[in-house]
């Protein structure tokens, strides 16, 4: 129904503009024919330098866009308003996308730089990919928190310290409902992605215990924030704490023992791409180990690509503790599933209730 | 307009008859309803249009059968909730705002700048940076190391700690949109006849009678559509609500933008949306009635 309606919204809007004289018979919705590729990622997510070089070595003409999460992607790609090529959404946005049949099966015979990529990566994307017929994985990360050891008494070790009244406004929330839950489920001793409502209530009840000590509930703002000496805990995504810990050596980054979130974000074909080839021309690209360590150097996310870690040659991030947590770390983190519609609007509502 | 020349009217109209005998008479209204369709079209097609999808979506459930569910989410406790701290926090700014701008006015009139564009360019000037860019240079100042607290730390005095409240919500509503507030005061302010006001004290009325007979009711489609201009605004924002509240305040705004973007349930938030503009909808008429002598039209 949306589509239809924004059809009609477009070809009104299509008819104005032509009626005023200045139209483009449908410029943007007709990418087909030549030898293009229409990339969407995240912001800040790829060494601009790699789209040149790609455009160099194939001929094929990007046109590159960005987007701020994967809510803001999905109505995009659902209702066609523009046909990307390659999208770059995270797991349990890949499971959601796959489960309502809006991604073409990866043709392999097409991407043979896959071999780069950690055969371990590849198992966790099983979790919302089995098969990985979908995804390649292209980024990720662990969900943590960041601690500034001149403000805190103890090394923190779990998300406990996030609920102490001791830090009573010296901490930071994550303003995101999957993972603040996730902070308290597993706190809690729950599965993150739990599903039973009697573990939510709990777990909203601690999350509302903890909205008077909290400063505030951010994003991306808890990287200032922390390297402003602003917070003495901050929950934080692990490729944003590598930068951080060069603007200001006291912060720490930990994760938790009692377990956290790992995720992946891969690339995938969606349904309505025009260019597929091109499009696995440039998941290949991207699976080649001096484009990964490209941009690994640029964006600080920890790359699933092994060779590309080989060839990194500071040690001290080769071997970092956050970038590449061991086995040990990465045994406690499970990735997010999609929960469906009905879950999605109660864990938001639940949130909402937890700031009143 | 009765304010204005009647000698200029004349000029307009002796102007109006020149050009009526170049053209003819059916040529110009033709070429006017012409020079209207731009803006026709662009009103179908960026308001008129987008308000039926609103209306559709509010009025029908995913599947597009007819549903009043959707308006009826408001009264869920959290949205309610939402909705009164919103009224409460915008009702505060837009008096806040009025108080702050109708002395201003008034002395902006008062000060007869021959070149009143200084004046204006005064008002203007911040409004060239991005409001965004505005809220966010007040969160580094209100912040706990912020601008402020550094320098009262240097004076060792007490830390001020109103970000992430209420108070910085009201602070920032208020600071980004005063300027809509004090300009239409003052034009109206401006545009009042020496001669009426000096006629009032001449009958005998003093200061605070010509203010209160005179001057207050002549500028009241100013005030209306000062108060209109901030009000709004300030109902509906989440960005302010998400910069200075450090989103631990949740407003009817944050609300819809969430159906939207974090559920991507358009149904649920242009139902919301419908009720907000329900309610603005009353709000001004209320307003308006106070507002007898107003012209109608320009207060809106």
């Amino acid at each position: 129904m949306k589509k239809k309606l924004s059809l009609i919204l477009s070809l009104v809007l299509t008819c104005s503009l032509m009626l005023t004289g200045c139209g483009k018979s449908n410029g943007n919705s007709d990418n087909s024919g030549d030898n293009q590729l229409y990339v969407y990622n995240w912001g800040e997510y790829i060494d601009p330098e790699v789209i040149d070089m790609f455009e160099e070595e194939t001929g094929i003409k990007v046109i590159y866009n960005e987007f701020e999460q994967n809510e803001d992607m999905y109505p995009i790609i659902k209702t066609g308003a523009v046909n990307y090529d390659v999208v770059c959404p995270s797991d349990y946005m890949i499971e959601k996308m796959i489960s309502e049949d809006m991604l073409y099966e990866l043709n392999y015979d097409n991407i043979p730089n896959i071999a780069n990529i950690d055969e371990t990566y590849l198992k966790s994307a099983e979790g919302f990919d089995p098969g990985n017929k979908y995804s390649v994985p292209y980024c990720w990360g662990t969900v943590g928190i960041l601690y500034n050891k001149t403000m805190v008494d103890e090394p923190i070790t779990s998300w406990g310290a996030l609920f102490d009244e001791k830090y009573s406004g010296k901490i930071l929330m994550m303003d995101s409902v999957r993972d603040a839950y996730m902070i308290a489920l597993t706190y809690l001793g729950y599965d993150l992605n739990s599903t039973d409502e009697a573990q939510i209530d709990e777990a909203t009840d601690l999350l509302k215990s903890q909205y008077p000590l909290i400063q505030a509930y951010v994003i991306d703002q808890v990287r200032d924030k922390m390297i402003g000496n602003e917070a003495a805990l901050g929950v934080i995504y692990s490729g944003e704490a590598i930068y951080t810990q060069r603007e200001n050596p006291d912060l720490e980054y930990v994760v938790p023992e009692e377990g956290s979130n790992v995720w992946i974000d891969g690339w995938v074909i969606p349904k309505n791409a025009k260019n597929k080839e091109n499009a696995e021309a440039w998941i290949n690209f991207m699976c080649r180990e001096d484009i990964a360590l490209l941009n690994f150097e640029y964006i600080t996310y920890s790359t699933p690509n092994a060779a590309a870690r080989e060839l990194i040659e500071d040690e001290d991030i080769k071997n970092s503790e956050i970038a590449f947590p061991d086995a040990s770390i990465l045994s406690r983190c499970k990735t997010y599933n999609y929960l469906g519609e009905d879950m999605d609007t109660l864990y938001l509502n639940k949130f909402n209730e937890v700031k009143y | 307009m009765s304010n204005e020349n009647p000698l200029r009217n004349e000029i307009v109209t002796e102007e109006k008859k020149t050009k009526k005998k170049k053209d003819s008479a059916s040529t110009l209204g033709k070429s006017k309803t012409l020079l209207a369709t731009p803006y026709g079209l662009w009103m179908a097609a960026f308001i008129i249009i987008p308000l039926i999808l609103v209306l559709y979506y509010g009025l029908t459930d995913g599947n597009g059968n007819f549903t009043l569910d959707n308006l009826s989410l408001i009264a869920n406790p959290i949205n309610r909730k939402a909705l009164w701290l919103s009224l409460k926090l915008s009702l505060i700014s837009t008096a806040i705002c009025l108080l702050l701008a109708y002395p201003l006015a008034l002395v902006l009139k008062s000060m007869k700048l021959k070149d009143n564009s200084f004046i204006v360019m005064v008002v203007i000037l911040p409004m060239w940076m991005n409001f965004l860019l505005r809220t966010i240079a007040w969160q580094n100042i209100l912040e706990k190391n912020g601008v402020i607290n550094t320098i009262l730390e240097a004076l060792h005095l007490p830390a001020l700690n109103i970000i992430n409240t209420p108070t910085a919500i009201v602070l920032g509503m208020v600071y980004n949109f005063l300027p809509f507030m004090i300009l239409p005061i003052y034009n109206t302010l401006a545009k009042i006849d020496d001669n009426v006001i000096n006629a009032a004290r001449d009958l005998g009325a003093n200061g605070w009678v010509t203010f209160k007979r005179v001057i207050f009711p002549l500028s009241m489609p100013g005030v209306i559509s000062g108060i209109t201009m901030v009000f709004v605004p300030s109902l509906t924002t989440f960005a302010i609500s998400t910069i200075l509240g450090g989103s631990k305040i949740v407003l009817i705004g944050n609300i819809i933008e969430q159906q939207f973007q974090k559920l991507g349930n358009w149904n649920t938030g242009s139902g919301l949306s419908i009720v907000l503009m329900i309610f603005i909808l009353v709000s001004m008429t209320l307003v308006a009635k106070y507002d007898k002598d107003s012209e109608g039209t320009n207060a809106w």
